[in-house]
């Protein structure tokens, strides 16, 4: 492809969004009926696929709950309730992203910028934790920082005290270190994809008209991320504010956010009303929040011609850039790797202690629990062949990816250019993500129980029904990660193609494709892991026969016994192990005329 | 290319919600920790020419919640697992048709809540409060031997209970302090807890996995509130063969409640008769005595005899904490509030 186009990269204060509307009128006027159905084309798919599983359901479920008449029967109380319930939800929320950007951002800087040895070990290991069930990283964290975990069994030892130091476990700061945990891994991605892919030039011509670094950075490189940045804040706010298993099991019963109550009130209480209020406020402020970013991000957005990623990475040179990379590798591999640490090591520790004297407790090596998993010791009918929980995890994390990446792409492009139907669409995308999924579930249930077509059998029972949810809260990432990529290919590279005669298609594959094909992959990683991890998805369906990894993983945890708890940590640990592989594999696929990007 | 895909995917949609004409399909609806021998329940679908489907819909709550949403055109013919905690709702909501199973005549009157047999005892067990045996015998501390000493000081922090607004045990544990100490009487005592360190979790697998210093997770307190039959189960799932269980229960008066679930034919099925099979298939010895070792319930049919680990290692209280399940629909809401307001703000 043509790069030599040097003058655009430096048109940084070209406003994109107007211009290209402008462009888009002109054309419109001319050739107006095709031109509509080609706007209107790309958002068939995700309008069809969201409407049909995920607006049409919601709206069933929220409309029984919502109704005058079982409305009235909620009084002040529980309004005032709702208050401090908002109130506490966008709190974590706002300090967890905060958290979230201060570590993600180095990080991201660290992955896009330099090469260093273990680096991409080090990228996988961050991009676990995203799809790891809550019961099992609570689990890591209690290992780690519980009142038995090793850090305060270590300063117990060394100082002799009596009881442990630090006090972790159902405090606000477990509940935002695990956000951190989970959700540092988009900063990672669609902030480092960005930077990765920045025009060095613009930053060298900086520094040759008497910038510092500083001042590069904070004039330059800073601004020219903003897109990014505000699409990972974006999203990453919406997993904090509708923050569930993370709550209730490392932040205890003493917090509660809008879905934890959304949670209580439909399955425990049954107070549908309140539910639906509830769901319904947690809907309208991602509303907002995906209003407030499509508002900024077009101001913000600029177009730069997007270079190579080779052409940004460089060896830490200065002691100050070695500083730098030794600092944020180590604080990565502290927040990463410890919490996670303990789920191998025990699913292959036994804890071998003469009964009676359990209070010194020691560890020895063993196979048991994985042997364990291949045997149906008691004959069940639900035992899952960790083999076959395995390629159902797969084959759904499969057809997620290429469901949401074919739904995604047509969308996210569409977005580029964005018109009033643009406009107006975008925040709505993003609602999958702010959606209760306890209030989904039952939307799910009073709609899909009937067959979609007559004579045939509901599709709440079908295995299918289990991908599509995946696909339901796996697009907002695509579309977001997709989208920074697609908008920052300047319109000029497209038309000088053009005028050499190329065909759109030719376009398409030569200009746009090597640019977005990164983005691609990291939409294509998005999907994966979400579906690999399930996220509230499991209270969407009931399924009866394709259970997967996460499910395996909860169903040792829910009865007692050294054997179950074992099995479930190897569980987790293939789950991790899987993962890991299946990142670096999407990573490592070498995309037809991917080229350097 | 993208519409194409997504053609394909709606045609093959369509295709997988028309399964194959085969054997008549009975659809049993239940919670997540319903578990059963697969020779058991083939043995049963092979009797009747049937293909039984288990439709496994969250916690019990969630699952019933969606039986009672879905009951102008359900999803099974049967639904199991609502227990004495949650009946009333399930009974007020008509979800159930009357089935008076001939084996009700070997289920003790106890068990039998619902005089109309919408709702039929399958089996039951009793939360009480697990003890790590170790512990006490290292710390040579006495086993509390009922509620009120659970507020002593040679006890403080050293009880971890469950949420009973987002778990199961953790209502049923509440339910028999309702029990014992009255509905006037409750807030004192938990007050008392409170001030002892009570520690409060989520669910049960926090409590038992990560707080309880019994199990695998060793953690910080020596007791915990879980079923009767954990013991058996820590036995069974031993990481090495053991001949007693590291853990036993408290069996004072009042101190354990006694859990009953229930099965019924859903409302509007369309394989009656099927449907009363597999309800008397539930209730007959063979499923009985598959349902221990499965699920850590006792069975209620008179004539299931209990599993050796049962019979060696779990214990059944003589004085469980019972309440009448109107009782509990009509005041859940209120004592749970009342609860969260004295231990958790």
């Amino acid at each position: 492809m043509d790069q030599g186009v040097d003058g655009d990269g430096v048109a940084v204060s070209q406003r994109v969004g107007e211009s290209e509307s402008q462009r888009v009128d002109e054309s419109a006027s001319q050739r107006s009926a095709e031109s509509l159905i080609r706007r209107i084309a790309p958002w068939l798919g995700v309008s069809i696929f969201l409407g049909l599983f995920f607006f049409y359901p919601l709206a069933r479920i929220l409309w029984l709950g919502l109704n005058p008449a079982s409305l009235s029967g909620l009084g002040i109380s529980s309004l005032r309730f709702t208050f401090d319930v908002l109130l506490f939800t966008f709190y974590q929320a706002f300090l967890s992203t905060l958290l979230t950007l201060l570590i993600g951002l180095p990080a991201a800087y660290l992955f896009a910028r330099f090469v260093f040895r273990g680096k991409s070990l080090l990228r996988l290991l961050t991009a676990i934790p995203f799809m790891l069930p809550t019961v099992v990283v609570a689990a890591g964290f209690n290992a780690l920082l519980g009142p038995r975990g090793w850090v305060n069994l270590g300063l117990m030892k060394l100082f002799g005290l009596e009881a442990a130091p630090i006090v972790f476990v159902y405090t606000l700061w477990a509940i935002l270190l695990a956000h951190v945990f989970y959700n540092t891994t988009i900063v990672i991605r669609v902030v480092g994809n960005a930077l990765a892919h920045l025009d060095p030039r613009l930053e060298q011509a900086a520094r040759l008209l008497g910038a510092d670094a500083r001042r590069t950075f904070w004039r330059v490189t800073l601004p020219l991320l903003r897109p990014s940045i505000l699409a990972a804040v974006l999203l990453v706010f919406l997993f904090d504010f509708t923050s569930f298993g993370v709550i209730l099991l490392l932040g205890g019963p003493r917090f509660a956010t809008l879905e934890v109550e959304i949670y209580m009130q439909a399955i425990q209480i049954f107070n549908l009303p309140l539910a639906a209020v509830l769901s319904f406020i947690q809907l309208l402020c991602t509303l907002a929040f995906s209003i407030l970013y499509s508002r900024i991000v077009t101001r913000v957005a600029v177009t730069t011609a997007p270079r190579s990623a080779a052409s940004n990475l460089r060896r830490a040179r200065i002691w100050r850039e070695k500083l730098f990379v030794g600092g944020v590798v180590v604080l990565l591999l502290t927040l990463f790797l410890l919490p996670m640490l303990s789920l191998p090591l025990r699913s292959i520790a036994r804890l071998e202690s003469a009964r009676g004297e359990r209070t010194s407790v020691t560890y020895g090596l063993t196979g048991d629990y994985y042997r364990e998993l291949f045997v149906n010791r008691l004959g069940s009918l639900f035992y899952v062949p960790p083999f076959k929980a395995l390629t159902n995890s797969l084959s759904y994390a499969a057809l997620t990816v290429i469901l949401s990446l074919a739904l995604g792409f047509p969308v996210a492009s569409a977005l580029t250019r964005p018109g009033r139907l643009e406009r107006f669409l975008d925040p709505f995308l993003m609602l999958p993500l702010g959606a209760s999924a306890v209030t989904l579930g039952l939307g799910f249930i009073i709609t899909f129980n009937r067959p979609l077509i007559a004579g045939h059998g509901s599709l709440i029972t079908s295995p299918l029904l289990v991908p599509l949810a995946h696909t339901i809260i796996a697009l907002p990432f695509v579309i977001r990660s997709l989208q920074p990529a697609l908008a920052s290919i300047p319109v000029r590279l497209r038309q000088a193609a053009a005028t050499l005669g190329a065909s759109p298609l030719r376009i398409w594959f030569m200009v746009d494709w090597p640019i977005v094909s990164r983005a691609t992959l990291a939409a294509a990683i998005f999907a994966f892991t979400v579906s690999l991890g399930e996220f509230g998805a499991t209270s969407l369906v009931s399924r009866p026969e394709y259970p997967t990894l996460p499910i395996a993983i909860y169903r040792f945890l829910s009865q007692p016994g050294g054997l179950n708890y074992g099995q479930a940590m190897a569980m987790a640990t293939i789950l991790m192990g899987v993962t890991g592989l299946g990142i670096l594999l999407i990573e490592r696929f070498r995309l037809p005329g991917a080229g350097e990007f | 290319m993208k519409r194409f895909f997504f053609l394909t995917i709606l045609v093959s949609l369509s295709l997988a919600a028309c399964a194959p004409k085969g054997p008549v399909t009975l659809t049993v609806m239940t919670h997540d920790s319903f578990a059963a021998s697969a020779d058991v329940v083939t043995a049963f679908e092979q009797a009747n020419n049937v293909k039984v489907t288990f439709l496994k819909s969250g916690d019990t709550g969630a699952a019933l919640n969606k039986a009672i949403l879905t009951k102008d055109a359900p999803l099974a013919d049967i639904f199991y697992g609502v227990d004495n905690t949650f009946l009333s709702r399930a009974l007020e909501a008509g979800i159930y048709e009357p089935y008076a199973s001939p084996l009700l005549a070997n289920i003790p009157a106890e068990f039998q809540l619902d005089p109309q047999h919408r709702a039929l005892p399958v089996d039951y067990g009793d939360v009480c409060i697990n003890y790590d045996r170790a512990y006490f015998a290292d710390h040579s501390l006495a086993v509390p031997q009922s509620l009120e000493e659970l507020t002593r000081p040679e006890y403080k922090g050293l009880l971890v209970v469950e949420n009973p607004a987002t778990s199961s045990p953790g209502l049923a544990f509440l339910l028999a302090t309702v029990k014992h100490f009255g509905s006037d009487g409750y807030l004192d005592y938990w007050r008392s807890l409170r001030v002892n360190g009570v520690v409060v979790v989520d669910g049960w697998e926090t409590a038992y996995y990560t707080n309880f210093s019994a199990s695998s997770g060793r953690g910080p307190q020596p007791m915990a509130v879980s079923y009767a039959s954990s013991p058996a189960a820590e036995v069974v799932f031993a990481e090495m063969p053991l001949t007693e269980s590291p853990t036993a229960s408290i069996l004072a008066p009042d101190a354990c409640f006694r859990q009953v679930e229930f099965v019924g034919i859903l409302n509007g099925t369309k394989n009656r008769s099927l449907a009363e099979k597999f309800v008397d298939f539930m209730l007959e010895v063979k499923f009985q005595e598959d349902m221990p070792l499965q699920m850590f319930v006792y069975p209620v049919n008179r004539d299931a005899g209990l599993p050796e680990e049962f019979v060696k290692y779990a214990q059944i209280p003589e004085q469980p904490a019972r309440l009448d399940p109107a009782e509990i629909a009509a005041n859940r809401e209120k004592w749970i509030k009342a609860w969260t307001e004295t231990v958790l703000r």
